[in-house]
């Protein structure tokens, strides 16, 4: 992307910012919230952060990776268990980065 | 909305007021999951190769770190605009869920105001504003409560934000650290998985990305989200239980 087009898309990131988060707000008069859009709601975040992880987990290059000694999956498996143990953030962040440093730096990977 | 009273104009700075005070100090308490979450997005704009002017007007415009998280790969590998903004509202989603919930305190605003309320709203307001004030009625102690939190939560993401924007440099983009980005992503998606239908239509997204992955213009993104929406939908009537919305 050339400098002026992700200008764009950061300024246009940010009318999406104020869009979603006022977006009942915006009306004059209550809206009804229609029965389809809030079953696409429940699924629909959670689609994209899926669709944005798996393929930095586990693709390299456009292909899937052919080798288990890569230091994302094990860094991505250990937070995902911190989560699930604990139900923080934090956690999963500072847990999944000190297996990818450990791995990277102990092994190599 | 109209027969509503706005509160009182206030004497005094809002700042000064009490219920100002205690949306900070509740803020503040929560306030280092935040600090990491902030530190790791600002770390990361600039490992994904973005320039730091745009690092800074990204942290300064968008202010909303999952949007940003996920719209940084695919500016990074030159997705199409619309692709990158498609990503970030679906990201985004969950605030239109919880703007319906500021709808009973902050409706009878100005349209201004309602903007500028939404704008600030990230998740730790929502879930903290409705700890304070359960009962769905304006009051004139929400204003006050309100931006005492929002001025916490602003200052110590955009303070940490700058902070990784600043530290990215000198952290070698060997250690892999942008990574760092993916997993904060990861908890919040275990958040996101709270049954059955949530974790296949998961599956469906993850396996759809990857398998799609050729496809041009990071399409693969788009793919995955309408299968998973898809089958979430048909498994949620399937379900021989009260259908959603009823429930609620």
């Amino acid at each position: 992307m050339s400098t002026w087009e992700a200008a764009i898309s950061i300024l246009g990131l940010g009318f999406i910012t104020v869009l979603t988060r006022a977006f009942f707000l915006l009306p004059q008069r209550e809206v009804p919230i229609p029965l389809w859009l809030r079953e696409a709601l429940r699924y629909a975040p959670l689609a994209a952060l899926v669709a944005v992880i798996a393929p930095e987990v586990i693709m390299k290059d456009g292909h899937l990776i052919q080798t288990w000694q890569d230091a994302r999956l094990y860094a991505a498996a250990a937070g995902a268990l911190w989560y699930w143990w604990r139900r923080g953030i934090l956690g999963t962040i500072v847990c999944g980065t000190a297996v990818l440093l450990a791995l990277r730096f102990g092994l190599g990977w | 909305m109209t027969d509503v009273a706005p509160p009182p104009p206030l004497s005094s700075p809002i700042w000064q007021h009490p219920e100002f005070r205690r949306g900070a100090r509740e803020m503040t308490g929560i306030a280092l999951g935040l600090a990491a979450w902030g530190l790791v997005t600002g770390v990361a704009m600039v490992k994904s190769g973005l320039p730091i002017p745009l690092a800074l007007l990204m942290t300064f415009v968008v202010f909303a770190g999952s949007a940003q998280l996920a719209s940084l790969p695919l500016i990074a590998s030159d997705a199409p605009i619309w692709v990158v903004w498609a990503t970030a509202a679906c990201v985004n989603l969950r605030f239109v869920i919880f703007s319906a919930g500021w709808r009973p305190y902050f409706g009878h605003l100005p349209l201004r105001e309602r903007l500028l309320h939404g704008y600030f709203t990230a998740d730790l307001n929502y879930v903290m504003f409705m700890r304070r004030f359960p009962e769905p009625k304006p009051s004139a102690d929400q204003g006050p409560y309100f931006w005492g939190g929002v001025a916490i939560n602003w200052v110590t993401w955009q303070a940490m934000s700058l902070l990784g924007i600043a530290l990215a440099d000198r952290i070698p983009t060997a250690w892999g650290l942008g990574f760092a980005g993916t997993l904060a992503l990861i908890g919040l998606t275990g958040s996101l998985l709270t049954d059955r239908q949530t974790w296949i239509a998961a599956a469906i997204a993850a396996c759809a990305a990857v398998a799609a992955f050729a496809l041009p213009f990071k399409l693969n993104i788009v793919v995955a989200i309408a299968a998973a929406v898809a089958v979430g939908i048909v498994l949620d009537h399937f379900k021989p239980t009260v259908p959603p919305g009823v429930a609620s």
